[in-house]
């Protein structure tokens, strides 16, 4: 493996999956992915699989659901299918899931049922709430707003007035403040956060993501976690992004995001604009797919690969051949 | 024919295998007093508290599989140890480990050999073997032992204007370039010139240190920056040899500070009556005594200090040892001139 | 030597040598390529390659339940594990809105300080035998090792500790176990000292490390370094101070800054907090109290829908960790570490721009990295 020195095209680089050599990886994987789902949706007490967020979910739709997640993912430049597609199936899914779901593992839901009440005894508010929809698939956090007794610190509400529409919605959970920011004001109130004496948040301790594939309004949401070195306080920005929305990247903000963002755009292939250097940083150049999309199976067409590595010569070897060609 | 072929080929046969033993054993030493230091025992698998270790790391090496990379420059790279080995064995040609004795009834001299130009002989020969290690890391065709050899052609050459310079307010001292008559000058004179040129003494110490590669100087097979440096590519008896020569050069080193500082095979306070009783003990343990004491500095050393950095080293070579070599020599010149 | 590719798209130039540190080198501390470009022995540019040891912990603690995850921290900065097994449990316990006892937080101190220790003694070690200075190395491991022993009567475990439950401790200390960590304070004391001797005064050290690598406060902050690194730079910045988590709002301690940001001052910063760990083992392990070990924890541990961030200080500096619950599954919805180290890699290019290949290993130990958690 050598240092690319190509600068990769400002989309995902998925359109690379469009030459016909890399047909190859779809087909191995379909087989495979069955192959690795079907015990772990058999055996609800084994350790959870990748797509066990919903674990009693009927099986051959689990398995369609994680294939044709896959194949879009390395075949598609059109990139549309996952998210109308996947709320489909949990549509379907969800009315036999909360019966079956007691009658096929009763211990697991007698013991889940529990824990629930002691859970929220201090969070401030909405935690309950939060968790009323209870059958519903996963579409992204709670985010629960404020309780009225607690007021948002003042670098909030002056933040709302100098960039005005940058605070889309406010949330607070076990002591955590978030704002939810709009892709287009990202940058303003990075800047104005970074640069306004009352938040000064110099400092950015992290920076990355989460994948709600069947959310509408942009299945990633990229996360800031932000500190200051003056004031010693912290917060915390959510912008939502679809797969190919391009985002503008902090970089020129914090030199810190340099990496951070590299390491999002690797797993998730959250579309980094901007950026001065934007390659993948963990995984291989040439790998394909984001490992930690919430579609790509834990045992995924890499490692399947890797354990056999005849196949992968073969599917590298065709490769070039179509490059050459 | 026996004064002139036999006895000298004896003394050969004799220097070669005690330096090449001392040389192993050396290698010994220096791992068991590193270990003592780090609180450790060293080998101890090998034979009683491992004093056969040498044996077994010279048969590993003689079996080891001897690699030539595929695109090095092959007779370069063959020959690079050998130039860097033979220098520094036959610089033993000229140190005096004692003076003339006679043994058997025959006057035999500890030496092999007494030219007049002897300290000349040493300086020059020992500088070939720095081609030894920039044929090395020219030849292997690798980036590491590249910069390595870069570094140790500019430090060898540096050092040894500093080293070459302090040793000339010696020679002032004894008039004489002979090594035995360096020592018997010492005599002479009543003073070991440690006493009378304790700054020439410090240089050439340090100097030494340097031309040997050892720590803190040995930039040029820094193992932590360049991999082992000027040897990366090597491997089996030729890796060997590169090692052995590092070790027989140290030697080299105490045994010429040995007779030029020391006093060479003289007993301590020789003009005193009332020590002569250390006439009694071989004038050759003395010198080896003395010598060991540098080897134990040197490994001493090593087990202690940071390693510097290139250009550090350049600055020190240049901006202060190579002043000071030359202030020194004049001063030992008007010095010497004026009690003349 | 195929390596002329570095991303700044220069084809190989004559007038510079592109060299490949690592991934199998003895000073990169692990799987650490970095590509340099150098002009004669001084580094124009570098690129830091990172990755050779990415297992993908954060994908696979997506896919194991809240407890199992306890034991993949072990596996990130696998010299400090028990340090990650605290924040990941203290993370939890925060969405969980659990009260751990104080008993259980006090050993938690212990176990980080005792922790920060150990990994500050192979820093010390490995640092100096970077730069030459063979002996220390050796000097640190054999204090490491006490605490190895300390470690393994608490938890059986030398390396990868597993020491953590969620809600507290997963054992009560052993009987004898405090005083053993007092005597272990007394011996670590002096043996602070014997490193410092080596070291610290020592003229060819003070020329290896001063100047080298300066980093202003403000820069290091920008560029999101943490820990010693950062507080070398004269920022103080401590999550211990800042932010308390288990019992450091109960002892007294100092955060140790430096004043001028280069390596000398992130070496005496680390050395200076051997001494203030000392002192927060001392006051811990003599003010521990008697009481449960573990909180009111529920048989299954679901969280409710949520997600927090919360961050401890790492022998390495800010170690974070992104926590989402999706309150229906025993397990997390989305596992993030913020690791420390490698947060300090990516200053590194910054570091050595314009220094010699000598210094290149000098700032990698600098800023003390764990490939292990650089790569998770």
């Amino acid at each position: 493996m050598g240092v690319d020195d190509r600068k990769p095209p400002e989309t995902p680089p998925t359109a690379a999956a469009d030459k016909p050599s890399s047909q190859a990886p779809a087909e191995p994987l379909k087989g495979e992915v069955s192959r690795t789902d079907a015990p772990g949706a058999g055996a609800s007490a084994a350790p959870p699989g990748a797509p066990r967020t919903e674990p009693p979910a009927p099986k051959p739709a689990n398995i369609e659901a994680a294939v044709t997640a896959t194949v879009s993912e390395t075949s598609s430049a059109t990139g549309q299918p996952t998210a109308p597609a996947d709320p489909a199936v949990r549509a379907a899914a969800p009315a036999p899931k909360a019966s079956g779901a007691e009658a096929a593992a009763p211990t697991a839901a007698a013991k889940a049922a529990p824990p629930a009440k002691p859970a929220p005894p201090k969070p401030p508010a909405g935690g309950a709430e939060a968790h009323v929809p209870k059958a519903a698939p996963p579409t992204g956090p709670p985010d629960p707003p404020p309780p009225a007794d607690k007021t948002p610190p003042a670098f909030i509400t002056t933040l709302q007035t100098a960039v005005p529409g940058g605070v889309a919605a406010l949330s607070f959970w076990v002591g955590d403040w978030t704002i939810i920011v709009p892709v287009a004001q990202l940058l303003d109130v990075a800047r104005r956060l970074r640069d306004a004496p009352d938040a000064a948040f110099d400092y950015l301790s992290d920076l990355t993501a989460t994948d709600w594939p069947p959310r509408t309004e942009g299945r990633f949401d990229v996360l800031y976690m932000l500190y200051s070195t003056r004031h010693r306080h912290r917060v915390r920005l959510k912008v939502k992004v679809a797969e190919h929305q391009p985002i503008p990247s902090v970089t020129g903000v914090w030199a810190a995001a340099n990496w951070l963002e590299r390491e999002v755009y690797d797993m998730f292939g959250v579309n980094f604009t901007g950026h001065p250097d934007r390659r993948r940083i963990l995984m291989p150049e040439d790998w394909q797919g984001f490992p930690e999309r919430k579609d790509y199976p834990l045992e995924g067409p890499g490692e399947l690969l890797m354990e056999n590595p005849l196949d992968w010569l073969k599917l590298r070897q065709a490769r070039e051949e179509a490059e050459i060609e | 024919m026996i004064d002139q072929v036999l006895i000298p080929l004896l003394k050969i046969v004799i220097v070669l295998n005690a330096t090449l033993v001392a040389v192993t054993y050396m290698v010994l030493l220096e791992r068991k007093v590193i270990a003592w230091a780090q609180s450790r025992l060293g080998p101890m698998r090998v034979g009683p508290y491992g004093v056969l270790q040498p044996i077994a790391d010279a048969i590993k090496l003689m079996i080891k599989e001897d690699i030539t990379p595929v695109r090095a420059d092959k007779w370069v790279f063959t020959a690079a140890p050998i130039i860097s080995m033979v220098p520094a064995l036959i610089v033993y040609a000229v140190i005096p480990f004692g003076p003339t004795v006679s043994l058997f009834g025959r006057k035999v001299s500890l030496y092999i050999t007494d030219i007049n130009v002897g300290l000349l002989y040493i300086v020059s020969v020992a500088s070939v073997g720095v081609y030894g290690i920039i044929l090395a890391g020219y030849s292997s065709n690798s980036k590491y032992p590249l910069l390595a050899s870069l570094r140790a052609s500019a430090q060898l050459i540096s050092y040894e204007v500093a080293v070459t310079l302090t040793l000339v307010s010696v020679i002032l001292m004894a008039g004489s370039l002979s090594m035995v008559e360096i020592v018997n000058a010492q005599y002479n004179q009543h003073v070991w010139f440690v006493f009378a040129q304790p700054f020439a003494f410090v240089l050439v110490l340090i100097g030494g240190l340097a031309e040997t590669n050892r720590a803190p100087f040995d930039l040029p097979e820094a193992e932590q920056e360049l991999t082992g440096g000027f040897h990366t590519e090597y491997s089996g008896m030729r890796f060997a040899l590169f090692f052995l020569a590092e070790y027989a050069n140290m030697i080299v080193v105490s045994s010429v500070v040995t007779t030029l500082f020391l006093g060479g095979w003289l007993p301590p306070f020789p003009n005193v009556g009332a020590l002569h009783l250390l006439y009694y003990v071989p004038s050759w343990t003395w010198f080896l005594i003395k010598s060991f004491l540098f080897l134990y500095l040197f490994i001493w050393i090593r087990a202690t200090l940071p390693r510097y950095r290139y250009d550090q080293l350049m600055r020190l070579g240049w901006k202060v040892l190579i002043p000071l070599a030359i202030l020194n020599l004049v001063v030992t010149g008007i010095v010497k001139v004026m009690l003349m | 030597m195929e390596t002329q590719t570095v991303h700044h798209g220069a084809m190989f130039d004559t007038n510079e040598l592109v060299i490949n540190m690592g991934p199998q080198h003895p000073s990169t501390h692990g799987v650490l390529r970095v590509v340099l470009r150098l002009d004669g022995e001084k580094v124009v540019d570098c690129d830091v390659v990172i990755g050779y040891l990415h297992r993908g912990i954060e994908k696979l603690s997506e896919n194991r339940n809240w407890t199992q995850i306890v034991l993949l921290t072990d596996r990130m900065d696998y010299v400090a594990a028990a340090t990650s097994n605290v924040g990941y449990c203290e993370t939890v316990e925060k969405l969980l809105q659990l009260e751990v006892p104080r008993r259980a937080r006090y050993v938690r101190t212990i176990l980080c300080e005792l922790q920060r220790i150990a990994s500050h003694c192979l820093w010390v070690g490995t640092h100096a035998m970077d730069i030459g200075a063979m002996t220390v190395f050796l000097y640190a491991f054999r204090e490491r090792e006490l605490i190895l022993d300390l470690f393994e009567e608490f938890c059986g475990a030398r390396l990868t500790y597993n020491s953590m439950r969620i809600g507290g401790l997963p054992l009560d200390v052993p009987p004898g176990w405090a005083k053993k960590v007092l005597e272990f304070c007394t011996i670590m004391e002096a043996k602070v000292g014997e490193y410092e001797e080596l070291l610290t005064h020592n003229r060819i050290w003070l020329e290896r490390t001063k100047g080298i690598g300066i980093i202003s406060g403000p820069e290091a902050t920008g560029l999101g370094l943490c820990g010693p690194a950062l507080r070398g730079s004269g920022v103080a910045r401590d999550v211990r101070k800042d932010e308390p988590y288990a019992a450091y709002d109960e002892v007294q301690f100092d955060v140790v800054i430096g004043t001028n940001g280069d390596t000398y001052d992130r070496y005496l910063v680390r050395m200076e907090e051997f001494r203030q760990s000392l002192r927060i083992i001392r006051q811990a392990t003599e003010g521990i109290p008697e009481g449960p070990i573990v909180g009111k924890v529920p048989r299954l541990i679901k969280p409710a829908a949520g997600e927090t961030y919360h961050a401890i200080e790492s022998p390495k500096g800010e170690l974070g960790y992104f926590i989402v619950s999706d309150g229906k599954s025993t397990n997390p919805y989305r596992f993030r570490v913020r690791p420390p180290s490698f947060c300090n890699l990516q200053g590194l290019r910054r570091l050595v721009r314009g220094h010699l290949v000598a210094d290149v290993v000098a700032l990698i130990g600098s800023i003390d990295i764990v490939l292990g958690e650089v790569d998770r």
